[in-house]
């Protein structure tokens, strides 16, 4: 299918481009991106006028269940909840069951999410065997199946050593080591961040420093290897000044944050609420305002939701039986518009690196803006539209949301995938 | 009167007029009771002490306080019941409302139950005691206990000792009586009683000397003896030595101070066994206020007064 995007406001900062623009697409690709471009005969409009057009976003961490728990998400409904948050592109952690650690596995999420023509899938393989910490995984072989990243993610690699090898490791595929930063002694049976809060309301608590200590170790281990790391979802005012101290120093580290920590504190817990329910736990006020802060200044690098399905039995239970995680993907966007972009803490610029151009150069992967030539994946906004956080309307399977209900403006108007209309007003197209 | 909420899930959220109330409403039931009086306030409404935690001597209370005023008790133990384990707890709690039951009364390991119970069903949910969060009746109890004894509550100090940290009482007596206007200083080693909880309006000491001077009621916490196994105390030997209150030290606290446990006592280890027959102990008359203070809380809760 051949496009013109009509009279949308382009935002891309590759080209240093926030202007009023067409976008013009064939056979897949951009063909070019101009003021008052003429359609061919054979190309459909999308009008965008008063929309922003931007460079397809991608969302480098979210949890797709699939092999192994698909009651709690498939790779399609993973696709369609990604498609219709406005991601051209999602990053797949490998700790379904079995664990993504061999180069068939990867082949066969690739296979699976390709028939699909929905969004696009990049699987991130186990940095360890099993994700059991022990022993590292054949990269390069996993790498050549398709992995762009390694995390054992859901848990950290605990030992110091097997995590310094996968970081020298992974240099021979120049792949980055994505790391859940998290000291499993200091949270062992830990329920929300632990603070007055969770003194308060009796739950066992999980110490930001369970988080730091990590962050600092494998800081420490970039520094030693040279390796490329990751630091995913974090939460603490703290980890935030450690990955300033390794910036200055030159460590190679990115890092992401998830719309949950940055907006969210520890007594949305309030009445033993599981939708609030996370890992790293939401923690305090003075947390989310040196995330935000962070985020403004360009210290980290990756907005990703860290979508985490769970079926609504397992989460509509007891607080200290509910499990870890929260349905993201489809709820990032109009987050980021309505509570960082229109009170002026991030620009559309801003957002969009956050959001697309960064996570492609930290991975790798094609995409990130709409230079002539590229792939067409796009995401198209409309910064008006208001509408309250209803997970009835998730395509994920996973309905859990701190959010739900929640009035956000800025919802995703289309996302294209290679030319192809995927979503369009909240609705999946069917190929 | 009856209670804003149709449960009561916590001292947290109960206002002073209501622990006013619920505490003179015990104090009615008090004499009734010690009186022989026969109430059947309650009759025909069913009352069910669903216990995931073994504790004869609360769902004794609770039965023995929902008979008083007539009604019919079903004792459900699930430790000891032939429960097919994992079964999951909002169907069985669901079950028995379908069987028809005006109060809940549940006792549970885990912190956050009884709310997640009580937004779930249409009887009314009476926490009777949830993982470390709170224990509310045992606060009422200690209440009314401090109140015959001393005559007031405002203005008291209230030195509470022992392991805070793992605590639903000491949650709860913290609610409580600051609400109705006495200090309360919490006390424990460091590691059972980490300085954040005193955002929640407590005085914090490690160092019992400081909370007992001058204290008008004083009350021990029951030590687990699990938590020092998890390496919490060095050894149970430090923490008598350190913690354990003996004559000595309770004559820190005021000449007519009060001297409470939740029980039951492991002797010798929270109270220096002589303690337990000193005037100043108020521990037997809290298990009779006990009784009176659950007539009054399922009183008030299912309209029977
Ligand atoms: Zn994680």
């Amino acid at each position: 299918m051949n496009w013109l995007i009509k009279g949308g406001r382009v935002v891309d900062p590759a080209q240093g481009l926030d202007d009023v623009r067409d976008v013009l697409v064939r056979d897949g690709r951009i063909i070019k991106v101009g003021p008052n471009l003429k359609a061919a005969p054979d190309c459909k409009e999308l009008e965008a006028t008063g929309k922003v057009v931007a460079p397809g976003f991608i969302d480098m961490h979210v949890h797709l269940r699939e092999p192994g728990q698909e009651d709690k998400e498939t790779i399609e409904s993973g696709l369609r909840a990604a498609a219709r948050g406005g991601f051209t592109a999602v990053c797949c952690m490998p700790n379904t069951d079995p664990p993504l650690d061999n180069p068939a596995l990867i082949a066969y999420v690739l296979q699976k999410s390709r028939e699909l023509n929905l969004s696009r899938l990049y699987p991130i393989a186990n940095i360890t065997k099993g994700g059991r910490g022990e022993e590292i995984s054949e990269m390069v072989e996993l790498a050549e199946a398709g992995a762009v990243a390694f995390s054992d993610d859901g848990r950290p690699v605990p030992n110091s050593r097997v995590m310094r090898q996968a970081m020298e490791y992974a240099r021979l595929v120049n792949r980055p080591i994505v790391s859940h930063c998290e000291d499993l002694e200091l949270t062992r049976g830990g329920q929300m961040n632990e603070g007055p809060y969770s003194y308060r309301w009796g739950l066992r608590g999980m110490p930001a420093a369970a988080e730091e200590i990590m962050v600092a170790r494998d800081l420490r281990l970039a520094a030693l290897t040279g390796g490329r790391l990751h630091l995913a979802h974090l939460s603490s005012r703290g980890s935030v000044e450690l990955l300033r101290l390794a910036r200055r120093e030159g460590i190679p580290v990115t890092a992401e944050v998830t719309p949950h920590h940055l907006l969210l504190t520890e007594e949305t817990v309030k009445g033993y609420d599981t939708s609030a329910k996370v890992n790293p736990p939401l923690r305090g006020a003075e947390d989310t305002r040196a995330l935000k802060q962070a985020l403004a200044e360009g210290l980290l690098d990756a907005i990703a939701s860290d979508h985490a399905p769970h079926t609504r039995e397992e989460k509509e239970a007891e607080f200290e039986a509910a499990p870890f995680g929260i349905s993201g993907l489809e709820t990032v966007v109009p987050l980021v518009v309505t509570f960082l972009i229109l009170p002026g803490i991030i620009s559309w610029t801003r957002a969009v690196s956050l959001l697309s151009r960064q996570p492609a150069a930290i991975l790798g992967l094609p995409g990130g803006s709409l230079t002539s030539g590229q792939a067409a994946d796009i995401t198209v906004i409309d910064p008006d539209l208001e509408m309250p956080v209803d997970p009835q309307q998730f395509q994920s399977r996973g309905k859990s949301t701190p959010f739900r209900g929640w009035r956000l403006r800025g919802w995703p108007l289309a996302t294209m995938v290679g030319g192809n209309l995927v979503m369009y007003r909240g609705r999946i197209l069917e190929p | 009167m009856r209670l804003r909420s149709k449960d009561l899930l916590g001292l947290e959220e109960l206002s002073v007029e209501e622990i006013r109330s619920l505490l003179e409403a015990a104090r009615r039931y008090r004499r009734a009771y010690a009186a022989g009086e026969r109430l059947n306030s309650l009759r025909g409404r069913r009352v069910v002490n669903l216990f995931y935690e073994p504790s004869t001597r609360t769902r004794t209370s609770f039965e023995i306080a929902a008979r008083s005023l007539g009604a019919e008790v079903v004792n459900i133990n699930v430790a000891a019941s032939s429960m097919v384990k994992g079964e999951n707890l909002l169907d069985t709690v669901t079950t028995l409302e379908s069987m028809g039951l005006a109060c809940l009364v549940i006792r549970h390991s885990s912190a956050g139950v009884p709310h997640f119970l009580a937004s779930r069903i249409r009887a009314a949910v009476v926490n009777a005691g949830d993982g470390w969060h709170e224990h509310p009746t045992q606060a009422l109890l200690d209440l009314l206990t401090i109140q015959e004894r001393k005559g007031r509550l405002h203005g008291l100090k209230v030195a509470i000792i022992g392991d805070i940290l793992h605590s639903r009482v000491a949650r709860s007596d913290l609610w409580g009586l600051s609400k109705v206007g006495a200090e309360v200083w919490l006390c424990g080693p460091p590691t059972l009683l980490p300085p954040a909880l005193g955002q929640m309006g407590a005085r914090i000491t490690w160092r019992p000397e400081e909370a007992l001077e001058g204290a008008d009621v004083v009350i021990a916490l029951r030590l687990q003896g699990e938590r020092q196994v998890q390496g919490l105390l060095p050894s149970l030997r430090e923490y008598r030595r350190l913690y354990r209150l003996t004559a000595e030290r309770l004559s820190l606290a005021a000449p007519d101070a009060v001297l409470m446990h939740p029980g039951p006592v492991n002797r010798g280890v929270e109270l220096s066994p002589e303690l337990l027959e000193d005037p100043r102990s108020a521990i037997a008359e809290q298990v009779t206020n006990g009784v009176a203070v659950r007539m009054a809380v399922l009183s008030l809760l299912l309209g029977g007064e």
